[in-house]
């Protein structure tokens, strides 16, 4: 199948605020697509509702659908445990496990999710993920140094590569770059370019610029409503909706 | 599925020289066919033509959304602003070539006025300028790009002569001056030419050292 | 603008030197009791205080042994049930009591952390020692365990509330289940700032008297079975200190100390836990 997510009338609400509205938007398989917008638009609630990060929030809402492979994932049938392990998340904040070393942190998601492996065998897919979040190199030597210890950008590539680790098809992430300095956010834009021959990312960003640089396909968020859903190269040079065009150019409000 | 940013500028670098090579030929053949009386291969270089504004419109868009969704600075913003208009130059060195061959469609329906000897001269010239400002274009090459501005004078000086020498035959015979006018026009469209490769090395200059060379006398 | 500068640093030193005087009066009373107990106590400081039972009055030299003894049993008992029961309603309230149970549960376990030591005493000898007709060191391990518990049910709970939200975000983000979420992160997260919690409630119970009037009662002998009258330091140290004989009196400065060292050892620990944090 060509899109990896259909989202269909996807509205939100916390509590009385309702925080999306009607939602349609397919997400294409192996590509990146930016959601962008300004504060407060929905676009991190959006992307938390793709693999229900949001089913521990008190007073949090969805309706309509949101098909992951064919199959609707708010439907009583999915676990969404199962779910998460498909549709993996990165977040703004490098979290790696405090009191974990590096390697435990890679490793975690894979020790407890009910398949027996031997040491050799978590030893293989570490080393795989950390060389797919082009971290490898950097960390081979310090594999027991705790992951709190790595450096900002460091520490955020080795959350890409623990949500790696459990082969997930999607992966979202959540302002990936915002704590970082300029030289670690183009390592994880260069990462996230690489990625996408393999999965399929969603980016959540503030940064236009970052969503030209790395998007394939740029959503466009405002107060809950998809504005516009195109190619990057079109939203960039000739947005159909002048509420794009008055955002990317900075005339907005 | 997103090229790198560094394929992206190789690959506009590549389009860019595709598109050269591409308005050498044409221009190559259509002084060919003129001087060598061969009308069979006018058809062949009206057919490169169709390529190369497939080109034109290609150079412009990567360039443009290279400036919209890479924001690239210094050096590589240089070199984009470059190519948009080398672009345009090579593209009305296509447009030149085209109008020598519609000269040449009438040229070779009727006899010589005289043998092709300065209109060659010319020509091989401008291509010449043009293949080195397109090298110069890939490799950063100031000094062949100055080089290459000063030849320009040359090819000036080559058409005023191939337009007195003309006169005389018009004046001698009347009959000649359709013919006459023609080879003049070629021989204007062979300067343009070589106007057009001026500006890319004005442009490669400006792209390596970020000095602009235009509009300043005798080189700047 | 000099002499206002010249004030304002003058203002600055006065404060500080109030600040510094007010730290060191909230930790003068520590050294003034410490050498006070060890000057008053000092004739009594031998080895045979830690190896030797009590002697009759009179009769120098002896021990406490059979009260650090007792402690121990005691401290250990209240502990090795009170750990699992306080550190699960720890977690109970941090991860999932969101509700008005939770809320009453929380409500409750501060109130019982504020019940007066000697009430634990009384309920402990009411609920257990006249059912079963005799004091005991269950009885007493039960009233330490009162007061152990809520204390560590509150610093489990606060302790998980420092693990910051990503920690578990991320680790519900890479599949994992919930229950094994909080076992196997949050807490593991929060270890020393628990095991922490639970030594310094364990100091606290170690030098608990009162509960124990009314439970363990005391034994000047060896203990001779869990459901049998215990003998307890602090129990002892009373026992002495209100006794009307002068070596007696000794002896309880020389027990003070011994005390007042267990608690030491168990405060340090519990820095060595935050400390090795990392």
């Amino acid at each position: 199948m060509e899109n990896a997510l259909q989202v269909k009338d996807l509205c939100a609400w916390f509590g009385e605020h309702q925080v999306l509205k009607n939602i349609t938007m397919d997400i294409r398989r192996n590509s990146v697509t930016s959601v962008m917008g300004p504060s407060g638009c929905g676009k991190s609630t959006f992307i938390r509702c793709l693999n229900r990060m949001h089913d521990l929030t008190p007073g949090f809402r969805v309706s309509g659908d949101v098909l992951f492979d064919g199959r609707n994932i708010y439907s009583e049938k999915i676990d969404p445990v199962l779910l998460r392990r498909k549709v993996g998340m990165v977040f703004q904040q490098p979290n790696p496990f405090p009191r974990m070393s590096a390697f435990e942190n890679v490793a975690v998601g894979l020790k407890f999710n009910g398949k027996k492996r031997t040491r050799s065998e978590m030893a293989e897919v570490v080393e795989k993920s950390l060389r797919m979040a082009a971290l490898w190199d950097e960390l081979k030597d310090h594999l027991d140094r705790p992951g709190t210890s790595l450096s900002g950008g460091q520490q955020q590539r080795l959350c890409i590569a623990r949500a790696l680790a459990v082969e997930p098809e999607v992966l979202l992430m959540d302002e990936p770059c915002s704590a970082l300095d300029p030289v670690s956010s183009a390592k994880i834009e260069e990462l996230i370019e690489d990625l996408s021959d393999k999965y399929t990312i969603v980016v959540v960003t503030h940064n236009m610029q970052q969503a030209g640089r790395i998007s394939d396909f740029v959503a466009f968020f405002l107060l809950g409503d998809l504005i516009e859903l195109d190619k990057a190269a079109k939203i960039f040079t000739n947005p159909a909706d002048k509420r794009t065009e008055e955002y990317i150019t900075g005339r907005f409000g | 599925m997103k090229k790198h940013y560094r394929e992206e500028l190789g690959n506009l670098r590549e389009t860019v020289l595709r598109m050269g090579g591409l308005v050498e030929q044409m221009t190559h053949r259509a002084i060919q066919a003129l001087v060598e009386r061969k009308i069979e291969m006018l058809p062949e270089v009206q057919a490169m033509e169709t390529q190369v504004n497939q080109l034109h419109i290609d150079i412009d868009e990567i360039c443009l959304e290279m400036i919209a969704l890479r924001q690239p600075t210094a050096a590589d913003l240089r070199f984009i602003a470059a190519a948009m208009k080398i672009n345009t130059d090579m593209e009305r060195i296509g447009d030149q070539a085209i109008n020598i061959t519609e000269r040449a469609e009438f040229l070779l329906a009727v006899p010589p006025v005289k043998p092709l000897i300065d209109i060659p001269r010319m020509a091989e010239i401008a291509k010449e300028m043009l293949r080195d400002a397109l090298d110069a274009f890939v490799n950063g090459n100031v000094d062949l790009a100055y080089g290459t501005i000063k030849k320009d004078d040359l090819v000036d000086q080559l058409k005023d002569q191939v337009f007195r020498e003309l006169l005389t035959y018009m004046m001698a015979d009347p009959g000649t001056i359709k013919r006459s006018l023609d080879l003049i026009l070629v021989s204007r469209h062979v300067e343009r030419i070589a106007d057009h490769a001026t500006n890319i090395c004005e442009d490669v200059i400006f792209m390596v050292k970020g000095k602009d060379v235009r509009h300043q006398g005798p080189l700047a | 603008m000099e002499t206002i500068a010249y004030r304002r640093r003058a203002a600055d030193k006065a404060a500080r030197a109030l600040f510094a005087l007010s730290a060191l009066l909230v930790v003068l009373p520590l050294f003034l009791i410490f050498f006070d107990l060890l000057w008053k106590g000092a004739r009594e400081l031998k080895w045979t205080l830690l190896t030797d039972l009590p002697h009759p009055v009179g009769e120098p030299g002896g021990g406490i042994a059979n009260g650090i003894l007792g402690t121990l049993t005691m401290a250990g008992l209240a502990m090795a049930g009170g750990i699992p029961l306080a550190v699960m309603s720890g977690i109970y309230l941090a991860e999932y009591g969101r509700g008005k149970f939770a809320a009453t549960v929380r409500f409750a376990v501060d109130m019982l952390a504020g019940v007066p030591s000697i009430i634990m005493g009384i309920f402990g000898y009411v609920l257990w020692v006249l059912p079963m007709k005799r004091f005991s060191a269950w009885a007493g391990a039960a009233a330490l365990a009162m007061i152990f518990i809520p204390v560590v049910v509150r610093t489990t709970e606060e302790m998980l509330r420092t693990v910051p939200q990503s920690v578990r975000e991320a680790a519900l983000a890479l599949g994992i289940e919930r229950w094994k979420t909080t076992l196997f992160i949050t807490v593991r997260t929060a270890t020393a700032g628990i095991v922490t919690g639970i030594l310094l409630a364990m100091a606290r119970i170690v030098g608990e008297t009162a509960p124990l009037l009314f439970t363990a009662l005391g034994n000047q002998f060896w203990q001779s079975g869990l459901d049998q009258p215990i003998a307890a330091v602090p129990l002892q140290i009373f026992s002495y200190a209100i006794s009307p004989y002068e070596d007696w009196h000794d002896k309880a400065w020389a027990g003070a100390v011994v005390l007042i060292g267990m608690v030491f050892l168990i405060s340090a620990g519990a820095r060595y836990f935050t400390r090795v944090k990392k």
